[in-house]
């Protein structure tokens, strides 16, 4: 490790907090698919408007700056996003908006942009989200490299292809074996089916009228789920992302259309305005690391995150990480040394049953944690963390505002920590 | 244009919390594969399908597998009425009988199905279209929809799919009869607003979320969390008292021209207390009787004329067109000032007007500023637009600064001298392309160009006043008049957001050779000893938007009068002296009284009378004719003169002179113009030995 700022906990400035968030249902990225007559944009805005609807407390004119990623932002995922689904979803002109791009991360970096906007008491309101319709914008759809890339080996040509990136991974660490990770992926489907039929999901997801063949019709249900998988449905899976390779469809997220948003706000302002807190953000952290193993970028972004928070791993007791890759999820529980089936994390399943909306998944990972929250009061930290394209990870710590021990009263000025409060970040050797 | 299908899938209601588990609601979209600008319409088989897929559902419902029906439309479009063109191909009464029945048979399912069913309106929603939505028991809109209303009364049929009997049960006669008799004529739909207050629809949702929104609301009236008051039967006495308010009325400015507005008034009354067997029966023999009129078969014609997207016939190809980057208007009156606001606000470039004094300039200026800040007052232009257009019109003394104006329009007083001097002192200035446009209204074109180096760039473009109202402008290929000139004249004129008619360069071109040939025969039969009130009343069967002295004093008794005298001086005796006008003019006489009800005629003064008596002229034979001789006399005249100008080449097909009558004087649809209704009446044969348009055009077939 290299040398540490001074130890504090978390944020400096205004306490932030997440009131509210929603997703669409994903659909699968495919021309038969949920959302294949569907517009980017309006997935967005249908999050914003359902913002709208369950915070009637909330004067639209209150918002103080929406944030919308999209990691392709051309056509109608262009145009600001940010701004534009603003004006499409009504809210007042004078609410202002921006686009934000950190591939998978977006939505997270959104949140994040928008809470530190919050803290140093730039806007008390604001919507972050993110939206990415995979069926219209392939992954570096449109994009062009610079050839330095390559001809100056700044980076492997495998990193530009993210299952090529997962093999890596599995090359890297003898214990990352192809049965681990099947194992996980069928896990995935049967958690989250388990919290499907428990009405765990229902209640984050906001229905979308879609165009069916001209016929309208309304989105209300996640589409690429595959309930039923086994262990002995995903073992004999070819692996397109190399010859013998051990990356496959069930270890793998899945193509997906879908958008997120979720409202934030400083905490004094939601108890003025009669808003719910559901998880304050503690800390965050982005961290890089070789873009052909991008799916190690959650664990130095955890470390320093948990570090800012002035807390260990022991401390979490909820995490959500996106399951881009079941290669990915296994190697960041061995980094912190979690179990495999550890029930704090993704216990309703993640990314690869659900979908992976690339710029929207980040706030899916936060509404997810905070349901969570709300359904154990006995939990008093979580985190939300995924790895990200280029070599990133990211990661936000966030308190349960439930939890007995919650300082509710407290509206700002995270102090630096006392000389007691020792870190109790693992040491991992990446 | 593919047909109308109906579409069905299954959607989830909503609980209380829950997104799913309130039960499933049937929707049904109607679509007809085409985007926005091909609204759907109903047809016959539209309609029959739509009756199968409620039968299918009815039978769901009684097998409890569906909670709610709804319908909606593609995307800003709910449904824009019947198929009108396969109306038009009915010839039988039976078949007309069989059309609405059909409507009735399908839409009555709507109330029968056992479940609660509801209207999602998206978008526009016109006759048969807002009638399925008044069928369904619950309505929601969204609140960008721009249109919803009954215009069958306008095109010479009834609301005959339930809207007569329905919509004064929803939202109370006096609203009702607003909807089907006076928007209908005015051709003023509802917006998604005024249709929320008045109770046509229940609910107004954003359109953002409209159809997630609509089942949400939807689902809690299905649950009983949502409860709709539906207004009680309106007493007696205040009914009788509103249908024979709306009967006045309609006598005084409907009259017998033509049958529709009557027949749904009577409608509306006759269906109060019945139940819906009888009420729709007696709309089924409405419609039936309508469709078999001429006049809703010449209605129709006439719809297509103004609503086609046609290009003008006799225009050049649009490629031909030349780019207007900057316009000059020759003088600042008020036409100039007009038609600079105009061109500013539509063409969105700088204008200079150009007038001979600064007072002039200032006052033209002055125009265009008042006309502007009313335009603000009103909410139909932005204070920003404002800015733009204000600071797009200048005005000068000096010609020289029309010298990079692609196209010049002049508007100054209507003599021949004044004009010609203003071209010879334009062309030295403008460049080699830029068009020169008259607005003249009865000086020839090509007089006005003979004497320029380059006549072939010399146009019409005649204006209606007022210019910003008047959907018209004829555009006159003068003698000379090259392609590109004659392009560009009809491109600006569609930017302008106007229809344009063709015409070539004689004198009155088409409005004004009829409008003033029907006055001149008016105050001719005067002039030979009818009364003027018997003379006045004479049109009113046609349903024209005025009576004569009205329109007299409406244009200002001295231009008509101008105008009489110059078109008689070229086209001879159908247009009579009148020395009684010449009276009025000079002595200033008041013409018409005020109107007795806002929007009802306005008729002459006995003035008028005494002014024609002192002034005739003792030599002028006097033959007193009653109502029906003045109109056989103007009947005979305009059939007359409507063949010398085919003859002559005014127009190349009645079609055009139809257009620009209904466009630039108002005359109705059920005359289909006026060509239609001279077919109808065996004018044209007896007159012209032809008819004008062929059988079933425009008209009932034989």
């Amino acid at each position: 490790m290299t040398s540490s700022p001074p130890m504090r906990r978390g944020l400096l400035g205004r306490r932030v907090v997440l009131v509210d968030g929603v997703r669409t249902p994903f659909g699968r990225a495919r021309d038969d698919g949920l959302y294949a007559g569907t517009r980017a944009d309006d997935l967005a805005v249908a999050c914003v408007r359902e913002l709208l609807h369950r915070n009637p407390n909330l004067p639209p004119e209150r918002v103080g700056e929406v944030a919308i990623a999209a990691t392709t932002q051309q056509g109608d995922q262009g145009l600001t996003l940010g701004r534009t689904v603003a004006m499409l979803a009504g809210l007042p002109q004078e609410v202002p908006g921006y686009a934000v791009d950190r591939m998978c991360a977006g939505a997270l970096t959104a949140t994040t942009q928008v809470a530190a906007q919050i803290a140093v008491g730039a806007v008390d309101v604001a919507i972050a989200g993110g939206v990415e319709h995979m069926g219209r914008h392939p992954l570096g759809g449109g994009a062009d490299p610079n050839p330095r890339f390559v001809a100056e080996g700044l980076v492997d040509s495998d990193a530009l292809v993210m299952g090529a990136t997962a093999e890596n991974l599995h090359d890297g660490d003898a214990r990352l074996t192809r049965e681990r990770a099947d194992r996980y992926g069928v896990a995935s489907q049967e958690r989250y089916a388990a919290a499907l039929a428990a009405g765990r999901i229902d209640r984050d997801l906001v229905a979308v009228g879609v165009r069916d063949q001209g016929a309208w019709t309304l989105a209300t249900a996640d589409e690429p789920p595959r309930p039923g998988t086994t262990l002995e449905g995903v073992r004999d899976l070819p692996t397109p992302f190399r010859p013998g390779g051990r990356v496959t469809a069930a270890t793998s997220s899945p193509l997906t259309d879908g958008a997120t948003a979720c409202l934030l706000a400083a905490q004094d302002v939601a108890a003025e305005l009669g808003l719910a807190a559901r998880a304050r953000l503690v800390s965050f952290a982005y961290a890089g690391v070789d873009p052909a193993v991008m799916g190690l970028g959650p664990v130095p972004a955890t470390r320093r995150a948990l570090e800012l928070a002035g807390l260990g791993i022991d401390d979490i007791g909820a995490i959500e990480v996106n399951e881009a890759f079941a290669v990915q999820v296994l190697a960041f529980l061995d980094a912190f040394g979690l179990d495999d089936a550890d029930p704090r994390v993704n216990p309703d399943g993640g990314a690869i049953a659900v979908g992976h909306p690339l710029a929207a998944s980040g706030v899916r990972l936060a509404i997810q944690l905070a349901r969570r929250f709300e359904d154990d009061p006995s939990i008093r930290y979580g985190l939300t963390t995924m790895c990200v394209g280029l070599g990133q990870g990211a990661t936000v710590v966030w308190e349960n505002p439930h939890h007995p021990a919650y300082d509710g009263e407290r509206t700002s000025g995270e102090h630096l920590a006392s000389a007691g409060a020792t870190p109790t970040t693992p040491e991992v050797q990446l | 244009m593919s047909t109308t299908g109906v579409l069905v899938r299954d959607v989830d209601l909503p609980t209380a919390d829950a997104l799913r588990g309130g039960g499933t609601l049937a929707l049904l979209t109607l679509d007809n594969g085409a985007d926005h600008t091909r609204p759907t319409t109903l047809s016959p088989e539209t309609v029959a399908e739509l009756e199968q897929v409620l039968l299918a559902q009815r039978e769901r419902a009684s097998r409890g597998q569906i909670a709610a029906l709804a319908v909606t439309g593609k995307p800003y479009v709910f449904a824009a009425g019947a198929d009108l063109k396969r109306v038009t191909e009915v010839t039988s009464r039976d078949q007309a009988l069989a059309l609405g029945r059909g409507g009735h048979a399908a839409y009555r399912l709507l109330r029968e199905l056992g479940v609660p069913t509801f209207a999602f309106v998206n978008g526009v929603a016109l006759g048969g279209g807002l009638e399925l939505a008044l069928a369904c028991d619950y309505r929601t809109v969204a609140g960008s929809v721009r249109a919803l209303g009954l215009p069958e009364t306008s095109l010479g049929l009834v609301p005959g799919w339930g809207g007569a009997t329905l919509l004064p049960r929803l939202i109370g006669v006096e609203a009702a009869l607003d909807v089907i008799l006076t928007r209908a004529a005015a051709t003023k739909p509802l917006s998604a607003h005024e249709a929320d207050l008045l109770g046509v629809v229940d609910v107004m949702l954003d359109p953002a979320d409209f159809l997630a929104r609509s089942v949400a609301w939807a689902a809690s009236v299905v649950r009983g969390d949502t409860v709709v008051a539906r207004r009680a039967p309106e007493p007696e006495d205040s009914f009788r008292a509103v249908v024979d308010a709306a009967r006045t009325r309609l006598d005084a400015v409907v009259g017998t021209s033509r049958p529709a507005p009557h027949r749904a008034l009577a409608l509306v009354e006759q269906t109060r207390d019945l139940g819906l067997d009888e009420a729709y029966a007696l709309e089924d023999e409405a419609l039936a009787d309508l469709v078999m009129t001429h006049e809703m078969r010449a209605s129709v014609y006439a719809f297509g004329l103004v609503t086609g997207a046609k290009r003008p016939v006799g225009a050049p190809p649009a490629e031909l067109a030349r780019p207007v980057r900057r316009v000059g208007v020759v003088g600042a009156g008020l036409m100039a000032a007009q038609i600079a606001l105009l061109v500013a606000r539509r063409l969105k470039v700088p204008v200079v007007m150009r007038d001979l004094d600064s007072e002039r300039c200032a006052a033209g200026l002055a125009h265009v500023r008042a006309e502007v800040d009313k335009a603000v007052h009103r909410g139909r232009l932005t204070t920003a637009r404002a800015a733009r257009v204000l600071g797009s019109i200048t005005a000068t003394t000096n010609l020289a600064d029309l010298a990079g104006c692609d196209l010049v329009i002049e508007a100054v007083t209507e003599r021949l001298d004044l004009k010609k001097h203003v071209f010879a002192e334009l062309e030295p200035i403008v460049g080699p392309d830029a068009v020169l446009a008259t607005n003249t209204s009865a000086l020839s074109v090509t007089a006005m160009a003979a004497d320029l180096d380059h006549p072939e760039r010399v146009v019409g473009l005649h204006f209606f006043n007022p210019v910003a109202a008047m959907p018209l402008v004829e555009v006159i290929r003068a003698e000379r008049t090259d392609e590109p000139a004659l392009a560009t004249a009809y491109a600006v004129t569609k930017a302008l957001g106007k229809n344009a008619v063709g015409s070539a360069d004689r004198p009155g071109f088409i409005v004004n050779r009829l409008l003033v040939l029907l006055l001149g025969r008016i105050v001719g039969a005067v002039e030979r000893g009818t009364p003027v009130e018997v003379a006045d009343r004479a049109c009113d069967v046609l349903g024209l938007p005025m009576p004569p002295f009205q329109l007299f004093d409406l244009v200002g008794p001295a231009v008509g009068l101008h105008v009489l005298t110059s078109l008689r001086e070229e086209l001879g005796e159908a247009f009579p002296r009148s020395p009684g006008l010449e009276r009025i003019v000079a002595d200033g006489v008041p013409v018409v009284g005020p109107p007795p009800a806002p929007g009802l005629p306005r008729r002459p003064l006995p003035d008028v009378q005494a002014a024609f008596d002192a002034a005739r002229d003792p030599a002028t034979p006097q033959q007193p004719l009653d109502e029906a001789g003045v109109l056989d006399d103007v009947l005979v005249a305009l059939t007359t003169e409507i063949g010398r100008m085919l003859d002559e080449g005014v127009v190349t097909t009645p079609s055009q002179i139809d257009t620009a009558m209904i466009l630039g004087a108002g005359w109705p649809f059920h005359l289909g113009g006026i060509t239609p209704y001279l077919d109808r009446t065996g004018y044209s044969e007896r007159v012209l030995g032809r008819r004008l348009l062929p059988d079933g055009v425009a008209s009932l077939p034989e």
